[in-house]
């Protein structure tokens, strides 16, 4: 790990001190006909490759959709494994476009890395998996209790908070991995495994026996889940945040990866605009007119993704909940394209 | 025909040109003056690009960090931390349990390779074979997958805190650790301490003065009845006139854990063990080597002297094979140090793990960090080197002498 970290290091350095700063990201993307997205090492529903290599998962499809408005191609996509610790430094090394990594949206990330969130992919927040045997059934109830976290998360800061406000002793085991933080909660090592609840949920479904294992019902904090680009290109920055409002904007309006077809033959005006057959609103961002259908044709639109890998028809089963529409109960909005 | 007297040669002129050109004299002077000016340009060209595009993308940089809070805690820490410490000290956290966990397996790496040497070398035949199927089996594994074994699979099989292993009701392993009674310090710990330290000195002046009457008249004086008496009854003398030195809080099982007492973390000693086990397996090979290589002479000089295998060993061939040891066992030393940062795959918390990882990536500095904690391994390595160039120095003259 040590490693790695190093690598991106030296590839930072080197890079900072050969490449000029003005980056144009989506000129070098063309040019080298493949995105670089970086995911995390497998989690489940936002980013794991199967069996035969494919990645898939929520974090997956925003690339993909970025890939398909540009190359109307949702395979043209190098993903970069990284770990939690090496997200940051792969991103202003320049190793990758996109980092689209279940990374929490927070001032300091925003500010000082040199790097900025394109918006939210994901609201989530906190949560503690526990034995049942344990019975415990609030984080309350957790005093004294070992604790395993991943290390290079906003997870480790939120733990500290949250026990100290409490008036709660804990010990913590910080791994580099979230398999090895799984490993070590699974046998026995933690009484709690702490980090996003969506992650608690996915990474409940590695364990031997996923039933004998419980989320308590406390949400310590907000995580907002979101894409990351770099400073100092806003061309790009606008590329990446519009894709991701393309597909909930597609969601609201109906659109679907079955009827997107029969809806751009629509003459509503509102339609019109999305599918560019008025306006050339596609052409702004710097990719095609027809970049909406290509993404929706290639991931579907936000609900038909957040369904297929990590909602209702998929093996977490996580409920819409805060990433519901907001017309609908939620507060997943997206200003409108026009 | 006159002899044109030959001007002598410019001594000081042909010293300096030696000294600076070597045997290419002035040019070769001045391509090293030119090879140095360019190493410094690129050196400065990339700190002062690196700080233009650090700037330009806005990404913070320079050690002002170091003053942040860390918000964060830490499983182990031997000076006192909390979450609202600042980075600076999450720094020290982490170097002291990288310095402990070094300091700790070099010792019982240099114990364990000089048994398994000996053991190696000893004319029993099953000690022998078993020394040496030790050394090849450490040896040839991966040193990360033997810390995750003894982590994942000898350790994290100890039964839980509620089940716990219970020595007296005192000491209880579990898979949280060793918990042991913690000494908590009472007035008579000072005159206790002050005892062993007198109790010490005692020893040491006695066995100098055993010593000299050994070379100066060939007695031989029995001292270690004397040293185990000094050692136990001179402490228990002032424990008994000044009242106990230390009383212990017993750990208690409350909830999830054990409170009080102080505990081992299974991180440490998976760690310690890995690292220890493994490099003692280098050490014993270099150790036999350095054995062998004193003269079959040697033995047999001391054998005919009447010395017992042991005391050979022990008062001539060991100090002999040390000059040949020292060296290759500074590079273990090493090896084992940096080693010490695969700590971070099994969550204990040195350097690494809690400045170049929780630190970094919660502060984005890389290259400040990165060059921080490679500064400081370099710094732990040229100690390191430093102490046994010193020991091997002072060897070499007393093997002289």
């Amino acid at each position: 790990m040590k490693r790695v970290s190093l690598v991106f290091t030296l590839a930072l350095a080197a890079g900072l001190s050969t490449q000029a700063a003005s980056a144009q990201t989506l000129k070098t993307v063309k040019d080298r006909g493949m995105l670089s997205c970086g995911v995390s090492q497998g989690l489940p529903g936002f980013s794991s490759p199967d069996d035969k290599g494919n990645w898939t998962g929520l974090d997956v499809d925003i690339c993909r959709a970025v890939a398909a408005a540009i190359f109307n191609d949702p395979s043209k996509i190098k993903f970069v494994p990284l770990s939690a610790k090496d997200r940051f430094t792969a991103l202003q090394s320049g190793e990758i476009d996109v980092l689209s990594r279940n990374t929490t949206w927070t001032l300091s990330r925003d500010t000082s890395l040199g790097a900025n969130f394109t918006g939210v992919t994901y609201y989530d927040g906190q949560g503690f998996l526990v034995k049942k045997s344990l019975k415990v059934n609030s984080a309350l109830e957790l005093n004294s209790a070992s604790v395993c976290v991943q290390t290079g998360t906003t997870t480790e800061q939120n733990l500290a908070d949250y026990f100290k406000s409490n008036n709660m002793k804990y010990e913590v085991i910080a791994f580099a991995s979230a398999d090895e933080t799984v490993k070590a909660y699974e046998s026995g090592r933690c009484d709690v495994f702490t980090s996003d609840v969506s992650q608690l949920y996915a990474e409940r479904l590695k364990l031997s026996n996923p039933a004998d294992h419980a989320v308590l019902p406390e949400v310590i904090s907000k995580e907002p889940l979101g894409p990351m680009v770099r400073h100092g290109d806003d061309q790009w920055f606008d590329l990446v945040k519009w894709t991701l409002y393309a597909m909930v904007d597609a969601e609201e309006l109906g659109i679907t990866q079955k009827n997107v077809d029969d809806m751009a033959k629509s003459d509503k005006p509102e339609l019109k605009r999305v599918f560019g057959t008025d306006g050339n609103l596609g052409e702004q961002l710097g990719v095609t007119k027809q970049w909406v259908s290509q993404i929706v044709k290639a991931v579907g639109n936000y609900g038909e993704s957040f369904d297929r890998n990590v909602g209702a028809g998929s093996k977490l089963g996580i409920a819409r909940g805060l990433n519901q529409l907001w017309n609908k109960g939620g507060i997943q909005y997206a200003p409108p394209i026009r | 025909m006159s002899i044109e007297p030959r001007a002598p040669p410019p001594q000081f002129v042909f010293r300096l040109k030696r000294a600076l050109g070597g045997r290419a004299g002035w040019g070769g002077f001045a391509l090293q003056i030119l090879f140095v000016a360019v190493l410094v340009w690129i050196g400065y060209e990339i700190v002062a690009n690196a700080r233009a595009n650090l700037q330009s993308q806005r990404i913070t940089s320079g050690f002002g960090f170091l003053n942040n809070t860390a918000g964060f805690d830490v499983s182990q820490n031997l000076i006192p931390y909390s979450g609202s410490d600042t980075y600076t000290r999450v720094f020290l956290v982490g170097l002291l349990n990288t310095l402990l966990v070094s300091i700790i397996g070099i010792f019982f790496a240099t114990v364990i390779g000089f048994m398994v040497a000996l053991g190696r070398l000893s004319p029993n035949w099953l000690l022998s074979r078993i020394s040496g199927a030790y050394v090849e089996l450490v040896r040839n594994l991966p040193v990360l997958f033997q810390i995750l074994f003894w982590y994942l699979a000898v350790l994290a099989a100890l039964p839980n805190p509620r089940q716990s292993i219970s020595l007296f009701g005192t000491f209880f392993l579990s898979n949280r650790g060793l918990v042991v009674p913690k000494p908590i310090a009472d007035p008579g710990l000072e005159p206790f301490a002050l005892a062993i330290l007198v109790a010490i000195v005692a020893c040491l002046l006695l066995r100098s003065y055993a010593r000299r009457q050994l070379f100066e008249s060939g007695r031989m004086i029995r001292i270690w009845p004397y040293v185990v008496g000094l050692l136990i009854g001179l402490p228990l003398l002032t424990a008994l006139i000044f009242g106990a030195p230390v009383t212990f809080e017993i750990p208690e099982l409350k909830g999830f854990n054990f409170s009080g007492g102080s505990r081992l973390i299974p991180e440490f000693v998976a760690l310690t063990l890995a690292l220890s086990t493994y490099t003692a397996a280098f050490i014993a090979e270099i150790v036999r080597a350095g054995i062998q290589s004193v003269h079959q002479g040697q033995m047999e000089a001391g054998a005919s002297l009447g010395l017992s295998r042991g005391s050979t060993l022990r008062l001539i061939v060991v100090p002999q094979a040390l000059r040949v040891i020292l060296p290759p066992l500074t590079n273990q030393y090493l090896n084992l140090t940096k080693n010490s940062s695969l700590a971070v795959a099994i969550g204990y918390p040195d350097l690494v793990s809690v400045f170049a990882g929780t630190t970094l990536s919660q502060t984005g500095q890389a290259i400040e960090i990165i060059g921080i904690t490679m500064g400081v391994y370099l710094l732990i390595s040229l100690v390191t080197s430093a102490i046994m160039s010193f020991y091997g120095w002072r060897l070499s003259r007393s093997l002289e002498a």
